[in-house]
């Protein structure tokens, strides 16, 4: 009788024990789900300060280079285009969007070599402020991805390894795709770093 | 990066446990002491008493109470936009869910700690920090101090600090105490167990002149350890490990220079202000500096795996656990940004400026290159450059832009 007993006590503490480390496994999957949609809003924030300074920016520089209108122009409409792409696609991830975005560096990237021929303009303290504003935002753009990619790398991971896979299968958590530029687009970066 | 979060916040309870557990110990041992019958449970229940009442402070006021006792005051963004926009930087790159408060400290010395919570933290760094270091220096230093706020150590090394200040308080006193009284009840209460009470009052002693040093050697165990992982993180975060190690030379070579430095804040720098260059003993709180910069130097990627291949090469011992390192991606490190390194003297300039600004003072930029300095009642007026001559517009506060 009590052997019965011992066997039901036993197999009532591990039905315990493997419905909670269930529980607690979906739970951490939620988690890093959520950590990893948190990471994305992050980028977008960034995305839209840059769309925020780029018209002070050019007002700030008009006044003293007359003679690019092109280039200004050219900042001006990749900008604008961007934030289109930015605002159709809602706040997802979408490849328009980055190639927009990618298009408005190299456009600020040219607009940053022509200033440098202005050196009332480097001077112009309201300029140096928004240069700096300008220049921090990319960095946290590159930081905010570099965040998202270890997120997505950490939860992908976790949901293709055993045992999770099985949980991550029942519960429809698919894969996420990583947040990259391609190998030569990244090192336009750097061109707005000062 | 999040087990690795976790297996330090681990280390950190069991840290705070056994401190706690040395605190009620000395109690139970000192009540015993003065008082065979019931002394012990009442020596504990004023430790458990004591325990709480420093929790408590530590909590509500531990931060604001560490950051003022080294006279730092808050600044806002655009009293120094950079370093603002760098604690921003870092703030993303490691995922905190609050951007630190920013403060600084006046003095030459270059120097920086962090105090605080994920959800409430503050950096603190000297205005000499700012004059010596360039753009990607600075940038390690803040990602070492927000990867202590992120690894939960601040949190825990103001706990730890607080109570070792009272076991060595306590200690102190009740070794004067005893050497000074002798023991109280003790001869009169039992005679016959003559030779148990000797032993306990050997063992009371013994402890009281143990417990600190008991204490002291783990908090600084942990706290060495800590350091390492701080550093990790910050090439983590940056990608860039050489931008930290040559700051912490930069910051070594002047550490001595750091006066009224308060002895409980003194652990939290990012170098020991008051730890002389040097071998790294079991008493100090911070690994030598060349060690760590050798770890940094020595780094074949930026990620965390790199940073244990090359920390293991240099100490022959392991720092994270395997668990974190599966976790960990390859990472590659990125090349230097391209701000050159800044004159002495338009660094020293900068620095003076933001002193000024911090005084009121108004810039105007001449179109000649000279940097006008006007008192706050100019706003709106118009002053003449000296150089030049040129009359300049003094623009309203709110449109200046601070210095960069």
């Amino acid at each position: 009788m009590t052997g019965l007993l011992i066997a039901l006590i036993v197999i009532v503490v591990m039905v315990v024990v493997i419905a909670g480390s269930l529980v607690a496994m979906y739970n951490g999957l939620v988690t890093l789900r959520n950590e990893v949609k948190n990471a994305w809003a992050q980028i977008d924030v960034q995305l839209k300060r840059r769309h925020d300074l780029i018209p002070n920016l050019v007002e700030t520089a008009r006044g003293y280079m007359q003679h690019e209108r092109g280039t200004l122009e050219a900042v001006t409409q990749a900008r604008n285009v961007a934030q289109a792409a930015r605002s159709s696609a809602g706040g997802a991830a979408s490849p328009e969007a980055a190639k927009a975005e990618q298009a408005l560096t190299t456009a600020l990237g040219q607009f940053l070599v022509t200033v440098e021929r202005y050196p009332d303009l480097k001077a112009n303290q309201n300029f140096l402020a928004l240069q700096e504003e300008l220049a921090s935002t990319e960095n946290k753009i590159g930081f905010a991805r570099q965040f998202y990619n270890d997120q997505v790398m950490q939860y992908n991971t976790r949901i293709q390894s055993v045992p999770a896979n099985v949980l991550a299968g029942m519960f429809h958590f698919e894969p996420m795709d990583l947040f990259e530029l391609k190998a030569e687009e990244e090192r336009a970066v750097p061109l707005v770093k000062f | 990066m999040w087990e690795q979060i976790r297996a330090n916040r681990r280390r950190s309870v069991i840290m705070v446990t056994v401190i706690a557990a040395i605190l009620l110990a000395l109690g139970y041992v000192i009540g015993l002491y003065f008082d065979p019958d019931s002394g012990a449970w009442f020596g504990v229940a004023a430790g458990v008493v004591v325990l709480v009442v420093l929790w408590t402070v530590a909590a509500v006021g531990g931060a604001d109470i560490l950051l003022d006792s080294a006279n730092a005051r808050e600044i806002r963004h655009d009293d120094a936009a950079q370093l603002f926009n760098i604690v921003e930087e870092m703030t993303i790159a490691s995922g905190l869910p609050k951007t630190p408060r920013v403060f600084i400290i006046d003095t030459d010395a270059p120097n920086a700690f962090s105090v605080g919570t994920p959800e409430k933290s503050a950096v603190a760094v000297t205005s000499g920090l700012l004059m010596h270091l360039n753009r990607d220096e600075l940038e390690g230093v803040i990602g070492h101090e927000i990867g202590h706020i992120r690894n939960q150590d601040t949190r825990f090394m103001t706990l730890a600090g607080i109570m070792m200040g009272a076991i060595i308080l306590i200690s102190y006193v009740f070794s004067r105490v005893a050497f000074y009284s002798g023991p109280g009840q003790r001869r009169s209460s039992s005679r016959g167990a003559g030779n148990a009470q000797a032993i306990l009052f050997l063992v009371a002693i013994l402890l009281a002149i143990l417990a600190p040093i008991v204490a002291q050697l783990f908090y600084f165990a942990c706290s060495r350890r800590r350091e390492y992982m701080a550093d990790a993180s910050s090439a983590t975060f940056t990608r860039y490990p050489e931008g930290l190690a040559s700051a912490l030379e930069k910051i070594e070579r002047s550490a001595g220079l750091m006066t009224g430095v308060n002895r409980a804040v003194a652990p939290m720098y990012v170098v020991n202000p008051l730890e002389a260059s040097g071998p790294s003993g079991l008493f100090s709180t911070h690994p030598p500096t060349a060690d760590r910069v050798r770890i940094l130097r020595s780094m074949a990627g930026a990620g965390l795996a790199a940073y244990e291949k090359a920390y293991s090469s240099v100490q022959g011992a392991a720092l994270l656990g395997s668990a974190t390192l599966s976790q960990a991606a390859e990472v590659q490190a990125r090349p230097p940004s391209a701000e050159a390194e800044k004159e002495p003297l338009q660094k020293a300039r900068e620095t003076v400026d933001l002193l000024h600004q911090a005084n009121g003072l108004l810039f105007v930029p001449c179109a000649c290159g000279l940097k006008i300095k006007a008192p706050p009642s100019f706003a709106g007026a118009t002053i003449r450059c000296p150089r030049c001559g040129a009359e300049n517009a003094v623009p309203p506060p709110a449109l200046l832009l601070k210095v960069q």
